[in-house]
C-alpha cells in the first residue's frame, strides 16, 4: 500500500519535477516484490498438494509402511518448498535490500 | 549483564548477512538468544547425564531419552539404516540447537527466532557441507568420491556433458544454499506473520471508531492459531534440517551403484 502511494506521488510529481531514477527503481522493486512471491508460490503449492495426496493414498493402502512414507514425504516437501522459499527471499531482497 | 544492557542491544537488520568489520564477534539480541538457548540445551543434557543410569529415568533424563530415541528411530533408522547410528551425537546436536533456536519465536516477550537471521542457518549449512564432503572423501577416497558425484554410474557416456555440470551445481552449491535458505525463510516468514497479525489486532483494539474494537478479536484469534502453528513449524524445520543432513551424509558415505 505504501509502495503504491509512493508510486502515485512520484507519478504526480513527474509532471514538472525530475524524478530521481534510483528512487523510482526502488519503488518499482518494492511494488513488484509482492508479485515475485505470489508467482513463486503457485508451482510449489501444486507440488506439495500432490506430494501429500499421494503420501496419504499410499499410507491408507499400506498402513505398515507409514513411517517410511512419512519421512520420504517430508523430504519431498522440503525440496519442493525450497522453490517457494526462494521466491520469499526474492521478496525480502526486493523489499528491504 | 542486566536488563538495561539487553534492551540496548539492537536487532540486526534482515538483510544483514555478515559485516566484514566484525572480525571480533559483536553482540546483538539474536546472538544473546542463540547463546542462551545453546546453554539451555547443554544444561538439559548435563543434568540428564548426571543422574544414576540404573534408576528409572525421570525429569531431564526422561526428556533426553525421548529426544535421543526420536533421533535414532525416526531419523537415522529411516534414512541411514543401522550403520548410521554412529552419527547420533552430531545429528542430535544439530536438532537440539535448531529447535531451541526456533522456539524463542513463540516465547512471549522474546518472540524472535535466532534462526530468522541468515547468519545462523548459513553457518550451520556450511558446517553440514564440510561434514558430508569430508565424509565422502574419507569413505570413498578423494578420487572415488568426486568420480561418484561428478560421473554417476549408469548414465550413457554422451549424457555426461549434461549430467556433470548439473551434479556439480546441485551437490556443491544448491544443497547448502537451499538448506540454509529453507530454515531462514521459514522462520522469518512465520515471524513476519506473527508481527503482522499482532500489529493488526493492536490497531483494531485501539481504533478511534468504537465499532471496530470488537472486530479486533478476529486477527487476535488468528494470532493465537498462528502461534500454535509456529510451534509445529519450529519442530518441523529442525526435523527437516536433521533428516536432510542425514540423507546427505548417507549419500556421501556410500558409493552409488
Amino acid at each position: 500500500m505504501e509502495a503504491l502511494a509512493t508510486i502515485a506521488r512520484i507519478a504526480a510529481e513527474a509532471g514538472d519535477a525530475v524524478v530521481d531514477p534510483a528512487a523510482a527503481k526502488n519503488t518499482a522493486a518494492a511494488a513488484s516484490a509482492g508479485y515475485a512471491y505470489g508467482l513463486a508460490a503457485i508451482g510449489p503449492g501444486i507440488g506439495i498438494g500432490i506430494i501429500f495426496g499421494k503420501a496419504i493414498e499410499s499410507m491408507a493402502r499400506q498402513p505398515e509402511s507409514a513411517g517410511m512414507v512419512r519421512t520420504t514425504m517430508f523430504l519431498g516437501v522440503a525440496f519442493t518448498e525450497a522453490l517457494a522459499l526462494i521466491g520469499f527471499v526474492a521478496f525480502i531482497l526486493l523489499k528491504f535490500a | 549483564m542486566n536488563a538495561a544492557t539487553l534492551i540496548a542491544f539492537e536487532f540486526p537488520p534482515i538483510n544483514m548477512l555478515l559485516r566484514w568489520q566484525d572480525i571480533v564477534p559483536t553482540v546483538n539480541k539474536v546472538v544473546v538468544i542463540s547463546i542462551l538457548s545453546s546453554l539451555i540445551g547443554i544444561g538439559i543434557f548435563l543434568a540428564a547425564a548426571r543422574k544414576d543410569p540404573k534408576l528409572a529415568p525421570k525429569g531431564a533424563r526422561n526428556l533426553a531419552e525421548i529426544i535421543i530415541d526420536f533421533i535414532e528411530k525416526q531419523i537415522i533408522m529411516q534414512t541411514m539404516g543401522p550403520s548410521g547410528l554412529a552419527w547420533t551425537p552430531f545429528l542430535l546436536t544439530i536438532f537440539i540447537f535448531i529447535y531451541l533456536n526456533n522456539m524463542p519465536g513463540v516465547i512471549p516477550f522474546i518472540q524472535m527466532p535466532a534462526t530468522a537471521r541468515m547468519g545462523v542457518p548459513a553457518f550451520m549449512a556450511l558446517m553440514v557441507w564440510v561434514v558430508y564432503n569430508v565424509t565422502g572423501i574419507k569413505h570413498q577416497g578423494p578420487i572415488g568420491y568426486f568420480k561418484s558425484v561428478l560421473f554417476p554410474p549408469g548414465v550413457p557416456k554422451a549424457l555426461y556433458i549434461l549430467v556433470t555440470p548439473i551434479e556439480i551445481i546441485s551437490t556443491f552449491i544448491v544443497r547448502p544454499f537451499s538448506l540454509a535458505v529453507r530454515l531462514f525463510a521459514n522462520m522469518l516468514a512465520g515471524h513476519l506473520l506473527l508481527v503482522i497479525f499482532a500489529l493488526l489486532s493492536e490497531a483494531l483494539f485501539q481504533a478511534r471508531d468504537r465499532i471496530l474494537i470488537p472486530v479486533g478479536v478476529l486477527p487476535f484469534a488468528v494470532l493465537l492459531f498462528l502461534t500454535g502453528f509456529e510451534i509445529l513449524v519450529a519442530f518441523l524445520q529442525a526435523y527437516i534440517f536433521t533428516v536432510l543432513t542425514a540423507v546427505y551424509i548417507n549419500m556421501a558415505s556410500h558409493a552409488e551403484h
